[in-house]
């Protein structure tokens, strides 16, 4: 048999969690929906990893393009501003939020 | 550190932000649930950080992108209230799309990288379809958000903007972007206007797509923006190679698909007629002249004398509370009939407020606690024994032709049935129709009392009656 390609992993994982998810946010409580899309929000900015990889591009990375590496330095830091600004303000505000959720004092 | 090493960190992390979703099953362990978020991604920067060559330029990009965002991050969830978390959301969203769009543009200008180049420094053509669907997706999402945003915010009107022959034209930019997706394709990667055009064409496309949404159908696009910023997110898991972020573009993407459904459901609407939009655009016509009947008004003496001596009061906020900012008083309100040993509870719908779940936070926002707060299901049988329901700032979710008149536009939506409690108290500026211009006939039924005025001066003449 021939080797399986990698990407059919990734494939698999990525099925897999579509699945993971499906069953975990149902599971959410509708009264924490709010919180569940601001948490969403800061984790989707894990996005982040590959704006730190586009900000340490070096000469080499460019392929046949000179001006490859610093352009996507360029792209890298605006992007690593706009996915921080969603980290901490996503995980922050859920936390504010979360906060406010009291039981009935007894 | 060796790249089997950083994979395995980055599968942990994706792990720590299933476990996060999964803490939010009930506020006792969400806020460890946030923390399990907070820490997947720390392992996720640090694991990067520690995989990549950084020399000087580079960390001091990192360093001062991270101190300027996180501090921007920072002071807007410190400073924005509560009402505002919609807006605050479709911003949030629209960050991701760029970010999406700005990383896939990288990958295209430097792939070495992100190791992703042959050995000539080629692209392949698997890794340029999934950038390519990064960019897409991630550029609709960001106009589609800045759109929605507007719309929350009041910077432009809630109506829906119908274009001539709209869907003819979205067809025609959905089709513009796969050709140009096979040229970048075939191209190698070499036809870089091809990229700029196709994240030009989704840009237009994210706007053509929401502007003919109205406002009322919102707390849809919010869910279905937040559950596109996940797919662009895992377009760009497959590029990169990466565990973390396939994971989470995945649970962002079913997640936010999962609040687009209940929200639809909320509304009896189907996805399909939401997204092709129009709706509201002829919500005036409808205003014949139905069978009117009297209308009761009542004083906020009348209610307060009816609900101390009531031994179940349960309460249906909607937006207009939040609006009014009456959610401290009416919290005040239902401290003192509790005292007066009247039995209290809260009923909300799934689509008051103007996002899921919102009408929970303003709840808890004003102190009340969440065992006293219920949802449509589970609190819908308890009108029959209720003396009093207390309705403030609803009112197409209370209306009872959503069951009983097949003729009006909202049959079929699941509602509050306040009108089988025994007495109906309704707070309301004027008697008007609601949000989505329905007529409602609660308004005239015999055991109904209206109380015309603002909601917050409202509560406060019944807490003061109450005195």
């Amino acid at each position: 048999m021939e080797v399986v390609d990698p990407v059919i992993f990734r494939l698999a994982i990525f099925v897999l969690a579509v699945f993971v998810g499906y069953y975990v946010v149902w599971s959410v409580t509708p009264a924490l929906h709010t919180p569940l899309m601001a948490v969403t929000n800061a984790i989707s900015s894990v996005i982040i990893v590959g704006a730190l990889l586009a900000a340490t591009a070096t000469a080499t990375s460019g392929g046949g393009d000179p001006n490859g590496a610093g352009f996507s330095r360029g792209l890298g830091a605006i992007a690593i501003i706009l996915a921080s600004v969603n980290i901490f303000g996503g995980f922050l505000v859920t936390q504010r939020m979360l906060a406010m959720y009291k039981k009935k004092e007894r | 550190m060796s790249a089997n090493l950083a994979a395995l960190l980055y599968l942990v992390s994706g792990i720590l932000f299933i476990l996060a979703l999964r803490g939010l099953s009930s506020p006792e362990t969400a806020r460890r649930g946030n923390l399990f978020g907070m820490a997947g991604m720390a392992i996720a920067i640090v694991t990067t950080l520690l995989a990549v060559d950084l020399d000087g330029a580079s960390i001091a990009l990192i360093v001062g992108g991270i101190a300027i965002g996180g501090g921007i991050g920072a002071v807007i969830a410190r400073r924005i209230p509560m009402t505002a978390m919609p807006q605050l959301v479709a911003a949030f969203h629209s960050l991701v799309g760029m970010a999406a769009v700005l990383v896939a543009a990288a990958a295209l200008y430097a792939p070495g990288a992100f190791h992703i180049a042959d050995e000539l420094g080629n692209l392949k053509h698997l890794s340029l379809f999934e950038l390519s669907m990064g960019t897409a997706i991630g550029a609709i999402t960001f106009s589609g958000s800045v759109i929605a945003f507007a719309k929350l915010n009041g910077n432009m009107s809630g109506a829906p903007i119908i274009l001539p022959a709209r869907h003819l034209l979205n067809i025609a930019i959905g089709v513009f972007i796969a050709v140009m997706i096979a040229f970048l394709m075939a191209s190698a990667g070499e036809a870089k206007l091809a990229f700029w055009l196709i994240t030009l064409a989704a840009f237009v496309l994210g706007v053509t797509l929401i502007i003919p949404i109205g406002g009322a159908d919102m707390p849809v696009v919010v869910s279905m923006l937040n559950s596109y910023s996940g797919w662009a997110a895992a377009a760009l898991g497959f590029t990169l190679e990466n565990t973390a972020l396939l994971v989470t573009g995945a649970l962002v993407g079913s997640s936010g698909a999962i609040l687009s459904y209940i929200m639809c459901k909320g509304m009896n609407r189907s996805f399909i007629s939401v997204i092709l939009g129009g709706f509201g655009e002829d919500g005036s016509a409808a205003a014949d002249e139905g069978p009117k009947g009297n209308v009761k008004q009542g004083s906020a003496e009348d209610a307060a004398f009816v609900m101390k001596n009531a031994g179940k009061v349960i309460i249906v906020p909607g937006y207009g509370m939040a609006v009014a900012q009456a959610q401290h008083a009416v919290k005040e309100m239902a401290d003192v009939l509790k005292d007066e040993g009247v039995d209290v509870a809260y009923a909300i719908h799934p689509v008051a407020g103007r996002m899921p779940g919102h009408m929970n936070v303003l709840l808890a926002e004003a102190q009340v606690p969440y065992d006293e707060v219920f949802e449509l299901e589970d609190i819908n049988s308890a009108f029959s024994n209720a003396d009093v329901a207390f309705v403030i700032g609803a009112n197409d979710v209370t209306n009872p032709a959503a069951e009983d008149d097949p003729g009006s536009p909202i049959y079929g939506m699941p509602v509050l049935q306040v009108w089988k409690a025994r007495t109906v108290f309704f707070v309301k500026r004027s008697l008007g129709s609601g949000y989505a211009g329905v007529e409602n006939p609660l308004f005239f039924r015999d055991n109904t009392m209206m109380l015309l005025g603002d909601a917050k001066k409202m509560a406060e003449s019944v807490i003061k009656a109450l005195d």
